[in-house]
């Protein structure tokens, strides 16, 4: 990890002198960049050529409509399109506390013999394939959660009540709540180790400085550490985002994809990610194949807008 | 078996023999359905073994297929739902049929154990219309009397992602029921009017498992595999039929191929007493006037093979092999359309 925190020390120093290496460097990097943006653009533009035919055919009914009938050949993708945000946000939800939690027990609590253990494990759980959490989902975590969550949930549940409402579905643990834990657990180990690489860059002096004043734990992490970081948090943060956006293959497993708006936290859905991954094999008409290029643009829009925010929240926040 | 031994052995002999003398080994490229690639590869292999030709198949999805072959990038493409002769005829492709599997409906229901349940088309298209919603419903008890169904709810299985079993299974409702053939029609993906979507057969079987009161379809190979509880369905002549390789087999040689123009017919519901009446085809595309004649020519001397002597590979991995009469009308096919 080489994010670092605000730019404590700058160093003032201009380049040296421009040796003809100099230059060959400058060149290739600067090409590298070049060639990032132009990949990008030219995925904006196929994506944009590509899915035309849908978005002229539905216009904005492409946003509004939640029938997705290939058989007519009629195509609405607000239920993908919602499920994604949904989804999203449920897994930012249940990871950001979490990743806090272990990375500031880490770096602040926990004895030094097992920091480095869990520190390797979160690194470990990164690396998991997305396929395995998604087959992990599906038969162990979804029949575990039905069984032990949603079906006492539900029987508890007076008829008609919030509750009711909140947690009816199918009880078999296939919807877009556990599709929404999965994703948390699998951008968790991102977000917690970044934000550990970030505690561990606060100066000493700062945190020595905190608890020489008689801050207590809380006070330090609270007060001094947390709006120390909180910048190139924020970053990290929009990182798992960005993850939990487009992730596919464990969503596509457990989410249990039906194209309809879920009705509850309990109920089934799909992400644009996981239609796309469904049905693009067998997409044979033209119009459905434009249909799910155009999600994927949708996709790249949501993905585009959350950055977007990023950047304002980054920019709203006062350096330290 | 000692005597389709020898038959294979000669029939080696006779085919390395008339290759090796020609040319090198080929390379027949294909790419297109995910549903015969386990027994493509398996013919591929021990075809190699034999000729040395090398058959090197994407299982892409048959859209994916469908568009490689039109693009003249393979020599031959696979698909699981037969494309109209009049587009056939647009692109200069022949068609034709290679092998057969069957789609069961499974259910999880307390206390009921494999082939006890029968079902009607009707009755599989009502509750996959969501109109049958309960176990005890006075439709289901009709035709299963002795049998003591529990009154709860029906949980809606069916495939998320496109695929040529649903598109077989939506074909099979729609022959029996006017209004799923309106309301929601036939294709490798449709807009199904209740349930929750499992990623392949292996998530609708794993969802079938999990929900107590579920109902789902899924090919054959896994319901003898994962120990499902299937239900047996009755066949357009009125008869319940437990699927089985030989019951699969009839429906294959009743369906009306000898009428069909370019094999484009999807054989669900097939006429006959003995045809299990749900079942898939995975048909090959070709070009009658291909570019690289040889290639083209090496793999017809592939699939004539698979046909002929491929049907132990294909038992084995629980497909159906074509019958003798539809092969026959298949090399005749070939013998006049493709050059």
């Amino acid at each position: 990890m080489t994010i670092s925190a605000a730019p404590f020390i700058s160093t003032a120093i201009g380049p040296p002198r421009r040796g003809g290496l100099d230059q060959l460097f400058k060149m290739l990097c600067f090409s590298a960049a070049t060639a990032l943006l132009a990949a990008l653009t030219g995925v904006i533009v196929s994506l944009a050529i590509g899915g035309w035919p849908a978005f002229k055919a539905f216009g904005w009914r492409f946003f509004t409509n939640t029938t997705w009938n290939p058989v007519t050949d009629v195509f609405g993708g607000l239920g993908p399109i919602v499920g994604t945000l949904v989804t999203a946000c449920l897994s930012l939800l249940f990871a950001l506390p979490t990743a806090f939690g272990v990375s500031i027990f880490l770096v602040e609590f926990a004895p030094r013999a097992i920091r480095q253990p869990i520190a390797t494990a979160i690194q470990l759980l990164a690396g998991i394939p997305s396929v395995v959490y998604g087959m992990w989902g599906l038969f162990v975590f979804a029949p575990f959660f039905a069984a032990h969550v949603q079906l006492p949930l539900a029987m508890a549940a007076t008829p008609g009540s919030l509750l009711d409402k909140l947690t009816s579905g199918v009880p078999n643990g296939a919807n877009i709540f556990t599709a929404s834990i999965i994703l948390a657990i699998m951008i968790l180990p991102y977000m917690a180790a970044i934000f550990r690489e970030l505690l561990l860059s606060v100066p000493t002096q700062l945190r020595e400085s905190a608890y020489g004043m008689g801050a207590t734990s809380l006070e330090a992490v609270w007060k001094v550490l947390l709006p120390f970081i909180r910048r190139s948090a924020v970053g990290a943060v929009m990182l798992g985002l960005g993850r939990a956006l487009g992730e596919t293959m464990a969503v596509t497993f457990i989410i249990g994809n039906s194209h309809e708006l879920p009705k509850s936290l309990f109920d089934s859905g799909s992400t644009i990610a996981s239609t796309i991954a469904n049905e693009f094999t067998e997409a044979t008409s033209a119009m459905h194949y434009s249909a799910l290029i155009a999600l994927g643009l949708v996709l790249f829009m949501i993905t585009f807008v959350v950055l977007g925010i990023a950047r304002v929240l980054l920019g709203a926040l006062k350096t330290y | 078996m000692l005597i389709g031994l020898t038959r294979r052995v000669t029939l080696a002999i006779a085919i390395s023999g008339a290759l090796f003398g020609a040319a090198q080994a080929e390379e027949i490229t294909g790419a297109g359905s995910t549903f015969v690639n386990p027994v493509l590869s398996q013919w591929s292999s021990d075809y190699s073994k034999i000729t040395g030709d090398h058959v090197n198949y994407q299982s892409i999805g048959s859209g994916g297929g469908i568009a490689q072959i039109k693009a003249a990038t393979v020599v031959f493409g696979a698909t699981d739902k037969p494309l109209p002769p009049a587009e056939l005829a647009q692109s200069g492709l022949a068609q034709f049929p290679v092998v057969i599997g069957s789609i069961l409906p499974v259910v999880n229901i307390p206390g009921i154990a494999a082939g006890r349940l029968k079902f009607t088309g009707p009755i599989l298209a009502e509750i996959y219309l969501g109109n049958i919603t309960k176990w005890n419903d006075p439709r289901i008890a009709a035709v299963n009397r002795g049998i003591n169904l529990p009154n709860i709810p029906i949980t809606v299985v069916h495939r998320s992602d496109g695929s040529g079993t649903t598109f077989n299974w939506a074909h099979y409702l729609s022959q029996v029921s006017p209004e799923w053939k309106s309301k929601v029609g036939e294709g490798t993906a449709v807009q199904w009017p209740t349930g929750l979507g499992g990623k392949g057969n292996e998530g609708v079987a794993a969802f079938v498992k999990q929900t107590l009161g579920s109902i789902g379809y899924v090919e054959y190979a896994y319901v003898i595999q994962n120990h499902m509880a299937w239900g047996s369905v009755q066949n357009s002549a009125g008869r319940f039929i437990a699927p089985s390789i030989a019951a699969f087999q009839a429906a294959a040689a009743t369906a009306d191929w000898t009428h069909s123009t370019d094999f484009d017919l999807v054989m669900t519901n097939a006429p006959g007493v003995n045809s299990y009446p749900i079942t898939a085809t995975t048909f090959v595309l070709m070009y009658k006037k291909p570019k690289d004649a040889a290639r083209s020519a090496a793999a017809l001397k592939f699939f004539k093979w698979s046909l002929e002597h491929g049907q132990p590979q294909a038992a084995k991995l629980d497909y159906v092999s074509l019958p003798p009469a539809l092969v026959r009308q298949i090399e005749a096919y070939w013998a006049k359309e493709i050059k």
